[in-house]
């Protein structure tokens, strides 16, 4: 240090005539003025780097707070309301059947005669059904087994379809051609008409006795779960299989390899990682899509079993009274959309966020 | 591949008559194969370089690929310290040959702090003993390259070209190898930087006493670094020599035009100096000539050439040259 202080203080001296800056007027920097240089922002990881986008996003963060709210009705309301999704509605311990096809937040004569006596009687939010049934609840159960159904499809197409994917892509050659055959010949099913033949080969053979939740579902969700399983991740494989095929062509995975790292470790440590971001948003935007196949199937009653409502059922049971009772086909068809639009903008909104290609 | 072909107890690497053939598709049911590297031989000793170079397309990349195991040779004997590198033996190898890439961008997983692509090799050989002990050998990588401890928690798009590639070299340096292969390792790097890598290359090689099999296309660079260099056309081996001797005389055609084509940064040596400009372009391996493969662009090319292809002879001094004419 000395040494090079030295040095700056044998810069060669101006000549007067010379256009040159005098480099004697020159002091040199302290090692505390050389850190200044050296700003650095601060380390951001691709995860955090894509929350901050996605928080600058005002569609995706309203339809991550709708989910939100709608996810805390599902959870609140069958805890707070007093009626049951299956039961009539009874004032008194005494059954009330006057209080079928009730409008939202009106009481039937029952009821009001038991609150004129003093009693106290949670409200109809949403009105009764043909049974006398109340609907709010109805409703939050039917978006609880849509919520459900879709999450779960939708978690059965992610982890079939990258495991078959990643396969498929990473080991590349003669593997990938026979896998990815039997994807074309999936592909080839029409998937409507294999729910079908299923909930009825599957009604006959599965018998769930007893209360338990595959019980009350019923054959035909289940059945939907296994179409699901068997035809719907060949979309999600084919997805993987391409991002694969790119990611592993990066010298990152060949030196890994070089590395000595095993192929599970390279797919789990290297490839997956590179593409989880189309993973997430592709997964994101199969729940609206399975929550919709669920709704169709229901509508065309092939959907949940009779008591549990679904909000497919709900809107094709309020098909018959539409002129009447217009509330009961709006409430579900609203959750619906509602569901379907915040799931698909958080989905376009991750897509932003995420995906390195549409980097601004 | 030659089952009773001996190394020669002295060299670190030795590498008997390597074949790369990659097959590709030319109609529905039929495969031609390409002659990425066909029959290329040579040895480095411990602690020594070996330049490879040649121009692009002319299989250096597949000759330190298939030596590494990357690739799975078509045909030939690769051996690592007296043993033969094969598909069982690779994988306790492994921890002696390492490679560092050509392309320091796409070299390095993004979504990897420098901690764990440095610590890669370290996890994959479980060489450490605790967490501390892991976060003290990256951190005494990342010393011995020239990298601060703070860098290491940064991912690899915060960094430049010249510390990525430092990274790289420090991933590879992990496991202690005695054997590189540095791919055009800094073919994609600012002049200066390409400096300072290469000094670096140097020090560590006097440091730690790795081999390097060093690719590259740059003579300068390579005649810098290189004890010995081997010329490379088309797949096969042309010309081989110690570093001084290639430079001073080359005896090849294919050597001699390369040689004249290095920008010297001294005007007056490169006015004086001679450009011999090859005529027409390198022929596609899929349709490789008879013969010597140089043979289409070389002045000196007559009926023999395009016969037989001529084997390496040693014209004195271990300068090895593949050719009838010269």
């Amino acid at each position: 240090m000395a040494k090079e202080a030295a040095d700056v203080n044998k810069m060669p001296k101006k000549n007067p005539l010379s256009l040159q800056i005098d480099l004697q007027k020159f002091e040199k920097a302290t090692d505390e003025e050389k850190k200044q240089a050296d700003v650095m922002s601060e380390s951001t990881s691709f995860f955090r780097d894509g929350m901050r986008k996605l928080r600058k996003n005002p569609l995706a963060m309203f339809s991550i707070v709708v989910l939100i709210a709608i996810i805390l009705m599902i959870t609140l309301v069958p805890v707070i309301v007093p009626y049951s999704y299956s039961d009539i509605i009874t004032v008194n311990g005494k059954r009330d059947k006057s209080a079928t096809n009730m409008a939202p937040f009106t009481y039937s004569k029952l009821e009001q005669q038991y609150i004129d006596e003093g009693g106290k009687v949670f409200p109809h939010i949403m009105g009764t059904d043909e049974l006398g049934r109340d609907y709010f609840v109805r409703v939050a159960y039917g978006t609880r087994i849509s919520l459900l159904v879709g999450v779960f499809a939708s978690a059965i197409v992610l982890v079939i379809g990258v495991l078959y994917g990643s396969i498929s892509g990473y080991f590349g050659g003669k593997v990938d051609l026979i896998m990815m055959r039997f994807v074309d010949v999936i592909y080839s099913l029409p998937d409507l008409l294999m729910i079908i033949l299923l909930s009825v080969v599957l009604n006959e053979v599965l018998k769930f006795d007893g209360n338990g939740i595959l019980a009350r579902l019923g054959t035909n969700m289940i059945s939907l779960f296994i179409v699901f399983g068997l035809l719907y991740w060949v979309g999600m494989a084919r997805l993987v299989r391409g991002q694969i095929l790119t990611i592993k062509q990066n010298e990152y995975v060949l030196a890994a390899k070089v590395s000595g790292a095993k192929s599970s470790r390279i797919i789990r440590r290297h490839i997956l990682p590179n593409c989880i971001s189309v993973i997430i948003i592709s997964a994101a935007l199969q729940i609206p899509s399975a929550i919709f196949t669920e709704s169709f199937l229901s509508f065309i009653s092939l959907g949940v079993k009779a008591p549990m409502p679904s909000l497919g059922s709900l809107a094709s049971a309020a098909r018959s009274g539409i002129t009447t009772y217009t509330y009961k086909l709006v409430f579900p068809a609203l959750m619906i959309g509602l569901i379907t639009l915040a799931f698909n903008l958080l989905g376009d909104g991750l897509r932003d966020a995420f995906d390195p290609k549409l980097r601004r | 591949m030659d089952k009773n072909y001996k190394p020669n107890p002295e060299n670190l690497v030795e590498v008997n008559d390597l074949k790369m053939y990659f097959p590709i598709k030319t109609g529905m049911f039929s495969t031609t194969p390409l002659k990425a590297v066909d029959g290329v031989s040579f040895s480095i000793k411990p602690g020594e370089t070996l330049g490879l170079v040649g121009e692009s397309g002319c299989g250096k990349t597949t000759v330190g690929r298939a030596l590494i195991r990357l690739y799975k040779p078509t045909d030939g004997d690769v051996f690592f310290d007296g043993k033969r590198v094969d598909e069982k033996s690779i994988g306790t190898l492994r921890k002696d040959m390492q490679m560092v890439f050509q392309d320091p961008y796409s070299s390095l997983n993004p979504r990897m702090t420098v901690e764990d692509i440095i610590g890669e090799p370290l996890d994959v050989h479980k060489l450490y003993t605790s967490r501390s002990d892991r976060r003290e050998k990256i951190l005494h990588l990342m010393e011995l390259v020239g990298l601060n401890a703070e860098h290491a928690t940064r991912y690899a798009h915060e960094f430049s070209g010249g510390q990525r590639q430092r990274i790289g070299i420090a991933r590879a340096l992990a496991t202690n190898p005695r054997f590189i292969v540095c791919d055009e390792a800094v073919s994609a790097l600012d002049v200066s930087i390409q400096a300072q890598v290469i000094n670096m290359f140097e020090d560590l090689q006097k440091k730690l006493g790795v081999a390097y099999l060093f690719i590259a296309h740059d003579l300068l660079v390579v005649h810098h670094i290189s004890k010995r260099i081997a010329v490379m056309y088309l797949g096969k081996m042309v010309e081989t020599a110690d570093a001084d001797e290639l430079n001073a005389h080359p005896i090849h055609p294919y050597t001699t035009s390369l040689l004249s084509a290095v920008p010297y940064p001294d005007p007056k040596v490169a006015k004086s100096s001679k450009r011999i400009i090859l005529e027409g372009d390198v022929p596609s391996p899929l349709h490789m000539p008879s013969g010597c493969p140089f043979r289409t662009r070389c002045k000196y090319a007559t009926e023999q050439c395009s016969a037989e292809m001529p084997k390496l002879t040693d014209r004195g001094n271990g300068h090895l040259v593949a050719c009838w004419n010269k």
